[in-house]
């Protein structure tokens, strides 16, 4: 029993920050509150040094409640640093909305440290708690401009779905407590290796978590919230939520999978297999009739959450390292693409319909080829990430012989270039209409989007130093 | 087997370097641009030559062979493994060859010229590594990567239906190369998570190491097949092709014709016969049908065209189904004669895309109705239009010539029906060419906007004088492009005996 503080430092840090944040609101004039965000990201910075000062480190922390290992450190590393990507969108975003609101930050900082609770956790209950911190300050993030129907729709759909599935996930821990007398991971398996046969109990707890976490990470079919959603909110949060909430999801759940219910495999491996095949289809066939660029991508990121699927399903190491490669590169390609949506939406995302694109390529070359190259890397095109992990994904697949799994999944990716190519073709190709407004690209972005280009390149070359810390992170 | 030969590296960075110095060029003019372009490529035809020179022909392995740990992890251990053989040195050559023709003909191009440049150098990146790589990962990212700066240049510099054009070129390309891709992951689980090396694999099928269940062998055929039939293009894969032709940009058909269509072919010779010869000899006669298929088709449509451009794409798709014929048919003669076809269709064939290229350039047209009697006002680019026709058509003395006879020849061997068949394309390609040339250039001139059209100019002959000079020397003298592929095309022949022993008599050939 050891309470072994540094495990959780990141987060105590962030939540620090964020209650400081929070605190120092009253006190910072309106105008002034952008500056809010430096603190945000300085406390972001500090909660990535003391992560690396934990790092490698393993055991168990908080009154055994909490992991503290690879797999642990290596989710919160990514989920810093999309943290402090978004910071930075969200700073010019709110700046342009003439909304410099501090809460934002403390929010964001609030959801990531829920984040980092799910992805450490080592108990149910501490997954649930991580669960909701998650979602409650991502209600309130989506509906952060109340002035907009669309931000309010999405925040209330978001709130209703969101809550109904945090019951069923609730039910489902109680099911399997109920069944194995316990809410730890390694209590529970422990339990479950040694009764002889399965209970119908807990067959059904699993299975209502797996609903839980479907809501989630929208899987289908639990994904019908997320392109109402990902369009109302504000972009800066549609990216956290297309990025951070759903890697948060889908790394609990391997956890949970992986950790808890090994010996469940074959039960859930079908209902994953199900899921999967469903999720990629609808993901990239949905974003296929798509006008606005934002629902495009809403649908884009339920269809990688399907790839995701290959690599849980999968259930071998080289999975696991899988989704943490994919989920990397997702980072890096999703941000990056978000970030440009963002600069070519300008006031009130007024212009994220995919013809406002039309004809950009030569007039904003930075934007252009940045944006090309984000997208041909979702299309999973080589020399970029969005290839090298899905080759991860698929060579997992195939080892585990899931065959038809993966013929279905290249039918569906190949369904997916043709929407991503349709905004290259547009920007290269298509007649510039816009207003001549010029777009400005702020220094901040132009870092962020600098950042996630080089970071999708370097991972789609040069694969091995990632791949490493993956491997490393999959031995629990 | 580490080989640590830098020359392959160096050949692959001296386009991409280029390509980096071309986007980096503070110098903005369109001249200096297309001048340093134009010596980038030169440089990497010269460095290609000095491969040729060290190149030993009795060797039936991989030559300056460079094999490092490109990623190796856990399970998956990708290496980057690059050499050549006798097969694809030259095909290497026909790159580096082409490229400087082809920046050279792009000198008209006037728009947004630093990042056509940087598209075509990018492109020649590809093209080299598709050729020279021997691990199937790193095969399959050239493979894809060479698609993204095609498409640019069809789809910003092509003519009026660029976009359909472009965007059906990537997607058909794209589509059946994701299956090959999980037909090599699978290859590399059913080789035990060794390695995605195509030596070593091949090496271990061959010795009875690795042995693939018939059914599998069957379904990565497949997917392999369906990946290179889409580029070849083998009927019925073949409707992207027309399209591509006619909306690419002179430089763009070029390179189309004269390396891309031969990536396809190449794949089936280099892949897919080695690593799955009872499926291949399995399905010969089938795939064997389709080309003859191809050849007649083709040949028929092309026939019925209106515009000199979608001819000699349709063309083609003729001449390439021969290519497929003779691969299929097993025979050193036939795959000799087949790779020897594909240099020659890519020089002829690149030849007169850069010929209708030019006239494009001066009547902005490509629609036989347009034109009638040019011989009298451009009597050089006629004559240079009728030995390409002719070196197409397959004239003795030319290089058509030697490959379509050593493949007729090696299908008579394997099966005297498809030599009778396939020898009526050739017929087929002479009406068509001659017919349109006689429309062309013959006759009288009905178009007043004819009559002031220049002949060619130094700069084009400086293209069209050194493809002349090679198309003489292919038919005149093969042997200097037969003789190294020798040992390697035998390699090939040998793996297919093991599973289907050769049933014919076999022909002593030295070179007509």
């Amino acid at each position: 029993m050891d309470l072994n503080y540094s495990a959780l430092l990141p987060e105590i840090i962030l939540s620090l920050t964020g209650i400081v944040i929070m605190l120092v609101i009253p006190f910072v004039s309106r105008e002034r509150q952008a500056n809010l965000a430096y603190l945000a990201l300085a406390g972001i910075i500090l909660a990535f040094l003391a992560l690396l000062l934990d790092w490698n480190q393993t055991g168990l922390a908080f009154f055994e409640m909490v992991f503290q290992d690879p797999f642990a450190q290596f989710c919160k590393g990514l989920f810093l640093f999309a943290a402090a990507a978004i910071v930075l969108i969200a700073m010019n975003y709110l700046s342009q909305e003439s909304r410099a609101e501090g809460e934002f930050y403390s929010l964001l900082l609030f959801a990531t440290v829920g984040m980092s609770l799910m992805a450490a956790s080592a108990d149910l209950i501490v997954t649930f708690l991580g669960l909701e911190v998650l979602s409650i300050s991502t209600y309130v993030l989506a509906g952060f401009k109340e002035s907009e129907r669309r931000s309010n729709e999405s925040a209330i759909k978001y709130f209703l779905l969101g809550a109904f599935s945090t019951g069923f996930l609730l039910y489902g821990i109680a099911f399997v407590y109920g069944a194995t007398g316990s809410t730890q991971y390694l209590a529970i398996a422990q339990a479950i290796q040694t009764s002889e046969s399965e209970p119908l109990i807990l067959l059904l707890g699993l299975g209502l978590m797996l609903v839980g976490f479907g809501f989630k990470v929208a899987l289908a079919p639990f994904h019908v919230w997320a392109p109402d959603v990902y369009e109302g909110a504000p972009l800066p949060v549609t990216a956290h939520l297309a990025v951070g909430s759903k890697a948060a999801a889908v790394v609990a759940l391997a956890r949970i999978l992986l950790q808890v219910f090994p010996e469940l495999n074959p039960e859930w491996k079908v209902l994953l297999w199900v899921s999967a095949v469903l999720t990629m289809m609808i993901g990239n066939i949905a974003a296929l009739t798509q006008t606005n660029v934002k629902r495009m991508l809403a649908y884009s990121s339920i269809a990688h959450a399907g790839y995701l699927m290959l690599g849980l399903a999968a259930h071998s190491e080289l999975g696991t390292q899988g989704i943490l490669y994919y989920l990397t590169a997702y980072t890096f390609m999703t941000l990056g693409a978000f970030t440009v949506v963002q600069i070519v939406g300008r006031h009130n995302e007024q212009h994220v319909q995919i013809e406002d694109f039309s004809g950009i390529g030569y007039r904003y070359p930075f934007l252009s080829v940045t944006l090309s190259v984000f997208l041909l890397s979702l299309a999973g095109i080589p020399a970029t990430a969005g290839f090298m992990g899905k080759f991860f994904l698929f060579a997992a697949a195939v080892e585990s012989e899931m065959y038809g799994l993966v013929f279905l999944a290249i039918l569906a990716s190949a369904a997916g270039i043709y929407y991503y190519l349709r905004v290259i073709v547009l920007m290269y190709m298509g007649d510039f209409h816009g207003d001549e407004v010029l777009l400005t690209i702020p220094l901040s972005l132009r870092i962020v989007i600098t950042i996630m280009v080089l970071g999708t390149l370097y991972l789609g070359i040069l694969p091995e130093t990632f791949l490493q810390l993956a491997s490393k992170a999959v031995s629990f | 087997m580490d080989g640590i030969e830098p020359q392959l590296t160096i050949l692959l960075l001296i386009p991409a370097i280029g390509s980096m110095v071309i986007a980096l060029l503070p110098d903005s003019r369109n001249r200096t641009l297309k001048g340093v372009a134009l010596l980038i490529t030169v440089i990497a035809f010269g460095y290609s030559l000095l491969l040729v020179e060290q190149f030993q022909p009795q060797l039936d392995t991989m030559q300056f062979v460079q094999n490092a740990s490109w990623f190796d992890v856990g399970n998956l251990h990708v290496h980057y493994h690059l050499g050549i053989d006798g097969i694809s040195l030259f095909l290497v050559i026909l790159t580096t060859f082409l490229m400087p023709l082809a920046i050279l003909a792009s000198w008209t191009v006037k728009e947004k010229i630093r990042s056509y440049l940087f598209f075509m150098l990018l492109l020649e990146v590809g093209m080299i590594g598709v050729f020279i790589s021997l691990d199937l990962v790193l095969f399959y990212a050239f493979w894809e990567v060479m698609l993204i700066p095609m498409y640019f240049l069809i789809g910003v510099w092509g003519g009026e239906r660029r976009i359909y054009a472009a965007v059906k070129f990537f997607l058909y390309t794209m589509a059946a190369s994701l299956l090959m891709l999980g037909a090599i992951i699978a290859l590399y689980f059913f080789n035990n998570a060794q390695d995605f090396d195509l030596v070593q694999i091949t090496n271990r099928l061959s010795s009875g190491e690795m042995v693939l269940s018939p059914q599998a062998e069957l379904l990565l055929f497949l997917a392999f097949f369906i990946a290179f039939a889409v580029k070849v293009p083998i009927f019925p894969f073949h409707t992207w092709l027309p399209d591509a032709h006619v909306e690419a940009p002179t430089a763009g058909s070029v390179i189309l014709a004269g390396v891309l269509l031969k990536m396809g072919t190449y794949g089936l010779l280099r892949f897919c016969l080695p690593l799955f010869p009872n499926a291949s000899v399995q399905l010969a006669p089938l795939i064997c049908g389709l080309a003859l298929v191809g050849i007649l088709y083709g040949a028929l449509v092309a026939m019925v065209q209106t515009d000199v451009k979608k001819l000699v794409a349709y063309s083609s798709v003729s001449h390439l189904g021969f290519v497929v014929l003779g691969i299929f048919s097993f025979n050193l003669q036939s795959l000799e004669g087949a790779t020897f076809q594909m240099l020659s269709h890519g020089l002829s064939t690149g030849a007169l895309f850069l010929l209708v290229g030019m006239i494009y350039d001066r009547r902005h047209s490509h629609l036989i109705q347009d034109f009638g009697g040019l011989a009298h006002v451009m009597p050089r680019y006629a004559a240079f239009f009728m030995v390409f026709l002719l070196s197409s058509i397959g004239l003795p003395g030319l290089n058509g010539f030697v490959g379509e006879f050593l493949i007729l020849q090696g299908a008579f061997l394997a099966n005297a029906g498809y030599a009778v068949l396939a020898a009526f394309g050739i017929i087929l390609s002479a009406i068509y060419m001659l017919w349109m040339y006689q429309r062309v250039f013959l006759g009288t001139m009905n178009h007043e906007a004819n009559r002031t059209l220049g002949d060619l100019s130094l700069r084009e002959g400086v293209i069209l004088v050194p493809l002349v000079i090679l198309a003489l020397w292919m038919g005149l003298y093969p042997s200097t492009f037969l003789r190294p592929m020798d040992a390697s095309i035998q390699k090939v022949v040998d793996r297919i005996e093991q599973v289907q022993p050769a049933t014919v008599y076999r022909v002593e050939y030295r070179g007509p």
